[in-house]
């Protein structure tokens, strides 16, 4: 029941800040609305290059909007309002799906966050909604009292205690911007609308953020391993890490097993293997030393593979905080084994090459 | 035995519901469907407990203890000492989402 306070760290003090601006802002009648800003439904360049930049974690905290009331098109007192975060792409989502359809959108304060994690933290919720419903002046500026917001804003959202907070009654639109149109024919979404994907485009399109995330410890742990044992144990890490930030997201759907960290743990294996057959017909390499490296390779990329397939959790469209719970006791403490052990291996291996030198 | 998500909090009163919709309206999953005289919980496995059904039901009729299933998130406060279950949220810094 408590879907307000979820995201302790953002929702907080937002709720506490906003709190205090509804009484002071509430209660001064006097203070000037903001006026109503013009945005149209195309996307420039500098929109897509904004949107490049934003999935590739660029500034990723700088894609803001700024919050306040939209007009596109020609919109009158009977037009409908539709609600989204300050967060660009999300704003472009809505206004780029809109063309042709004149109509204001409330864009309220996330912190530059999407609808979805920013209603999941509660920062697109009831308090900041009934807020702008305020601040905006939006009951003067329309006729009507109704209020269309992306369903994906609905974990946040209170639709009734909007209603009785400000007057307005809350029409949750689909879950994609673009079925906005068909979806404003009837005013009703089809179960299909309704529904959230994790489709090959959107597993795509996460996976450059993924790989910067582990950019840097990567290169950390391919200089670490080089000076070790040398550039096969450097490539291990950079293995490990594409394969767990960019193979994963993509093959998710293909990988046996329902759990992340096992479908991590098994692409692991799979990436491997080769690498695997390759040193093993290497007619150079002593027995001892390929036995080792063969067991810190399969032990090392599956534990990484494994570890950034848990963390990736919070990126899928489906896992609940129970099972990812779950899965976090059931196999942190088996990836931990197997890297301890990996790391032993490379260490007997880097020890023995230093003898070998001496 | 390779499946977590088989359970989760989700739990639903059907003699409390006034079959309003809203949570087949909500539900990213539809966990909910249309049902004679109460909505039916026809798919509680596919719940990923956001929370949106028992937000936004007028009478609360559905309880789940939603959250944010990032484990980045919980493995830092598990590590810092913290509830897993409390303030796990990842955003500002390099968080998950």
């Amino acid at each position: 029941m408590d879907t307000n306070n979820n995201g302790g760290c953002c929702s907080s003090d937002t709720e506490v800040n906003t709190g205090q601006f509804i009484q002071m802002i509430g209660l001064d009648k006097n203070s000037p609305a903001p006026e109503i800003q013009e945005t149209t439904s195309d996307l420039t360049f500098n929109d897509r290059f904004d949107h490049f930049l934003a999935r590739w974690g660029f500034r990723r905290s700088e894609h803001i909007v700024q919050p306040g009331i939209y007009k596109l098109g020609t919109p009158d007192a009977d037009s409908p309002v539709f609600v989204s975060a300050n967060y660009t792409l999300s704003f472009d989502a809505l206004r780029s799906s809109l063309a042709g359809i004149d109509c204001y959108i409330l864009v309220i304060d996330t912190k530059g966050i999407n609808v979805w994690c920013a209603a999941g933290k509660g920062t697109f919720g009831t308090d900041e909604i009934v807020y702008r419903i305020k601040w905006s002046g939006l009951s003067k500026i329309v006729n009507h009292r109704k209020l269309i917001l992306p369903q994906l804003g609905a974990p946040g959202v209170s639709a009734h205690e909007i209603s009785k907070r400000s007057g307005f009654k809350v029409e949750y639109g689909p879950v994609r911007a673009s079925d906005l149109p068909e979806y404003l024919k009837t005013h009703t979404a089809t179960p299909e609308m309704r529904k959230v994907k994790f489709t090959f485009k959107d597993r795509l399109v996460l996976t450059p953020i993924e790989f910067v995330h582990v950019v840097k410890p990567t290169i950390i742990a391919a200089i670490l391993l080089y000076m070790l044992s040398g550039p096969l144990a450097a490539l291990i890490a950079v293995i490990a890490a594409v394969a767990g930030t960019v193979l994963f997201p993509v093959l998710l759907p293909f990988l046996p097993a329902h759990d992340l960290s096992i479908k991590g743990i098994i692409l692991g294996w799979l990436v491997t293997i080769p690498f695997g057959i390759v040193l093993a017909a290497d007619p150079s390499i002593v027995l001892w030393e390929k036995i080792l490296t063969l067991m810190a390779m399969f032990l090392l990329i599956p534990a990484v593979t494994g570890f950034l397939a848990l963390n990736f959790t919070g990126c899928t469209t489906y896992t609940s905080r129970t099972g990812v719970k779950k899965e976090i006791f059931k196999y942190v403490p088996y990836i931990a084994l197997k890297a301890g052990t990996g790391i032993i291996c490379l260490i007997v291996l880097g020890a023995s090459r230093l003898m070998e030198i001496i | 035995m390779f499946n977590s998500y088989n359970e989760n909090t989700l739990q639903f009163h059907p003699e409390k519901c006034i079959n309003c919709l809203i949570c087949t309206q909500v539900c990213p999953h539809g966990v909910f469907t249309e049902g004679k005289g109460h909505v039916e919980l026809t798919s509680p496995e596919k719940c990923m407990e956001c929370g949106a059904c028992a937000g936004n039901c007028p009478v609360e009729a559905i309880e789940v203890q939603s959250g944010v299933g990032c484990a980045w998130a919980m493995i830092n406060a598990a590590l810092k000492g913290k509830d897993m279950d409390s303030d796990a949220c990842c955003c500002g810094d390099d968080g998950c989402c």
